[in-house]
């Protein structure tokens, strides 16, 4: 075999890979001005990736102490808790401090009832309109699948969280109701800092930086928008595990049947 | 006349009975026990049996989808959502069908290329070739319809850019795009039409594949040598030796897909499309799919007006033509040498062809007035895309003629055997391939 050849060919394919790959995540970069989110370390990164629940957990009570006034998620029932490692007293007791409006009875009335693990979520406003109105004109969007429907996922959650700046660059003309973070599009915000130092007392005592609550709602959102990942990551080292020896079998059966042949 | 038919040997009673009614047994034995093969495929070989297993797979997550999924506007989303949650393995079946979407584009587009590499279009497989074509469109229409289905912002507003093309045609291009909306914006109907046609078309697809398939047992495949085989020594039966080395080659490339499947399962996608659509938000920014970027860039490309045709059609004939012109290659190269191994310019063109394409792809995912590199003020993605387009149309439409009558190409071996079986010396055993071996 000529080496010069084969080597040619190597860079080529390389070079043809290398260029696929650029051009396949070429297009997430550019989106708008914000700032580019730094990486962060978590638990759930790369293909052994775990959750980290206490802290999910953690993250939960945040939301719902926080965020929960303005942002639903609507894509959470709060069954979906017990993958969480809440007991079926615990999911119904969080539940319960819900209303839900159900109906309509046998006399063709709708009335409240507190929730249960089968309902969804309960949302902080009727609508859009509603939600709209509480806020300045501003929609806070809902936070189920934020972390990736965002370039930036989580890191992005957490470099927002905790990117807010009080005074805005000398450049920055601050609109009425906004707020400086340079990682959103375009610099203003309508939601104020939403997380303060010791601004949430955690049931299980870890001390409540600002950098630990963003870091918790982060890994709380991330497991909300990819509630099945671990199942996934598991199922699939089986999967590769198998189909690698299959190969592996099927190449040694293809090099027996073409030895056959000269 | 049932004793003629039998097939060769094998099969149970039962197997007699049905194939001297209709024989199956013996066309499957002909068409792929026996079928002649030259001896000297490589592993650019693979991917006929690669479409095949990815468009059957195709089917069979989007049937299991379909069980589930709602095309209307107000419940499509969530009925998406509702697969990724609460079906057992919902997640598995639709990050299939997402990820299988680019893993048959990757195939089809190796295919293609492998195609161009090795002259397979030319006589006598013109025919077989302009069906590839067909399955190419076909395969581009159900994918961006199938984008459609999970309603995010990029499925809406793709959905509208895309099909507001057609608003370019002269006089009737309003008509034409309100029709293929059924209103008058990209709404209900339109996702149900778009939900009807994305179930069907790909039974079309199987269909043409069946004559594409049929085309090429009539011609016999071509090689990496790219001449005819002479004789039974040039041939291998089909079965044992390439369904082996296919079973092999389909492995590997199940356990990459597998590995983007499990562990990246968004890799191609684009966030933006885990965002509800929402027709008062116009995202920041549209793009297709990473498969579709080549000819994004080419649409936009045309940001000038030619004659009597405005920028918004000439955009529109270019996007069209980089696919047309497909179908024509046979007749635009006029070599009769079929590889590229015997065509020392045509080799080099190829790649540069391979690498305009990809530049085109990094092209169509960037906004026109981008700066390239930072700093480097004069350089803007629309240059890039101006040169790339310029090239892709000028390699088909000149070169490819133009080398055909210019070009020196190297003798052929005399047949396939002799290289394959040792004729080191010949000027095939020469041109010797890293991936024939193995
Ligand atoms: C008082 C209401 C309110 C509360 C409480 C609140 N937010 Fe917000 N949030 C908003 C509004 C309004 C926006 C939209 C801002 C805009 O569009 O400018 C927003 C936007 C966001 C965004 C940006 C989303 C995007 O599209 O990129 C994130 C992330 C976010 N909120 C997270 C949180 C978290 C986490 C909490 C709880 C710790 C929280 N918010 C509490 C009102 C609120
Ligand atoms: C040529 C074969 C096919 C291609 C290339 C294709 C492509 C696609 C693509 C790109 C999507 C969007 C994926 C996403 O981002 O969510 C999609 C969705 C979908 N497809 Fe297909 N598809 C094919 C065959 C089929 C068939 C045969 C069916 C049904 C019989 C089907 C049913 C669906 C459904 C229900 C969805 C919506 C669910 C979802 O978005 O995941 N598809 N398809």
């Amino acid at each position: 075999m000529d080496i010069g050849k084969k080597l040619s060919h190597v860079v080529a394919i390389a070079a043809v890979a290398g260029l696929t790959l650029v051009a396949g995540t070429g297009s997430v970069i550019a989106s708008g001005e914000a700032k580019h989110p730094e990486a962060q370390d978590w638990s759930f990164a790369g293909p052994f990736g775990k959750f980290d629940v206490a802290s999910i957990q953690r993250g939960l009570q945040n939301y719902i102490e926080n965020c929960s006034a303005c942002h639903s998620m609507n894509q959470l029932a709060y069954r979906n808790l017990s993958s969480l490692g809440f007991n079926e007293d615990e999911v119904k007791e969080i539940a319960s401090q819900y209303e839900v409006t159900d109906g309509p009875d046998d006399n063709g009335d709708m009335f409240d009832r507190p929730a249960r693990p089968s309902d969804k979520f309960v949302l902080p406003f009727p609508n859009e309109q509603a939600a709209r109105a509480s806020n300045n004109g501003a929609f806070p969007p809902d936070l189920s699948l934020l972390a990736k429907a965002n370039p930036g996922g989580p890191d992005y959650i957490f470099a927002l969280l905790t990117g807010f700046v009080e005074e805005p660059p000398e450049d920055v003309e601050l609109a009425e109701g906004m707020n400086y973070n340079p990682f959103f599009g375009g610099g203003q915000i309508a939601m104020a800092p939403p997380l303060f130092e010791d601004g949430i007392e955690y049931s299980d005592g870890t001390p409540a930086t600002i950098e630990q609550q963003a870091r918790d709602v982060a890994n709380f959102l991330q497991w909300a928008a990819e509630p099945e990942m671990e199942d996934r990551k598991r199922i699939g080292w089986k999967v590769v595990l198998f189909l690698l020896v299959l190969s592996a079998l099927l190449y040694a059966a293809k090099r027996q049947t073409w030895a056959r042949l000269h | 006349m049932s004793a003629h038919t039998q097939p060769s040997g094998t099969g149970s009673g039962l197997v007699k009975w049905i194939d001297s009614r209709l024989p199956v047994f013996t066309y499957l034995q002909k068409e792929y026990g026996e079928f002649p093969a030259p001896r000297n495929f490589n592993y650019w070989w693979n991917f006929g049996a690669i479409l095949s297993f990815m468009l059957v797979l195709m089917i069979f997550t989007g049937i299991f989808l379909a069980m589930q999924y709602t095309p209307h506007v107000d419940f499509a989303f969530d009925s998406v959502e509702r697969i990724m949650r609460d079906v057992n393995y919902g997640w598995l079946l639709r990050y299939m069908h997402a990820n299988g979407a680019s893993f048959f584009f990757i195939a089809v587009y190796i295919h293609i290329f492998r195609g161009l590499y090795y002259g397979s279009y030319k006589n006598p497989r013109e025919l077989l070739w302009i069906f590839g074509v067909v399955i190419l469109v076909l395969m581009m229409a159900t994918a961006f319809m199938g984008y459609v289905l999970p309603w995010g912002q990029l499925s809406l507003w793709g959905a509208t850019v895309i099909t507001s093309l057609f608003s370019a045609i002269p006089l009737v291009g309003d008509s034409i795009v309100t029709w293929l909306w059924g209103g008058f914006a990209v709404d209900n109907s339109t996702l149900n039409r778009f939900f009807s046609l994305h179930f069907l078309l790909p039974f079309v697809i199987v269909g043409v594949v069946a004559l594409h398939v049929i085309a090429l047992h009539v011609t016999g495949s071509n090689n990496p040598l790219g001449i005819d085989p002479k004789g039974p020594q040039d041939t291998i039966p089909f079965h044992p030796y390439y369904t082996a080395k296919d079973s092999f080659g389909l492995a590997i490339w199940i356990t990459l897909f597998a590995a983007v499947v499990f562990f990246a399962p968004n890799f191609f996608g684009e966030p933006e499309n885990y965002v509800r659509a929402n027709p008062l938000v116009t995202p920041a920014e549209i793009v297709p799919e990473w498969y579709f970027l080549p000819f994004f860039a080419i649409l936009r490309a045309v940001n000038f007006d030619v004659l009597f045709i405005d920028a918004k059609l000439g955009g529109v004939i270019a996007m069209f033509g980089s696919i047309l012109v497909l179908f024509v290659v046979p007749w635009l190269d006029r070599s009769k040498v079929r590889s590229a191994r015997f065509r020392p310019v045509y080799k080099w063109f190829f790649w540069i062809l391979v690498l305009d394409c990809l530049l085109l792809g990094f092209v169509g995912g960037h906004p026109p007035d981008e700066k390239v590199f930072e700093g480097i003020e004069g350089l803007k993605f629309i240059n890039l895309g101006h040169l790339g387009t310029a090239w892709y149309f000028f390699h088909f439409l000149v070169l490819l003629p133009l080398l055909g009558m210019f070009e020196k190409t190297r003798p052929l071996p005399t047949s396939i055997a002799e290289p394959v079986l040792g004729g080191g010396q010949s000027a095939a055993g020469a041109a010797a391939k890293p991936m024939e071996k193995a």
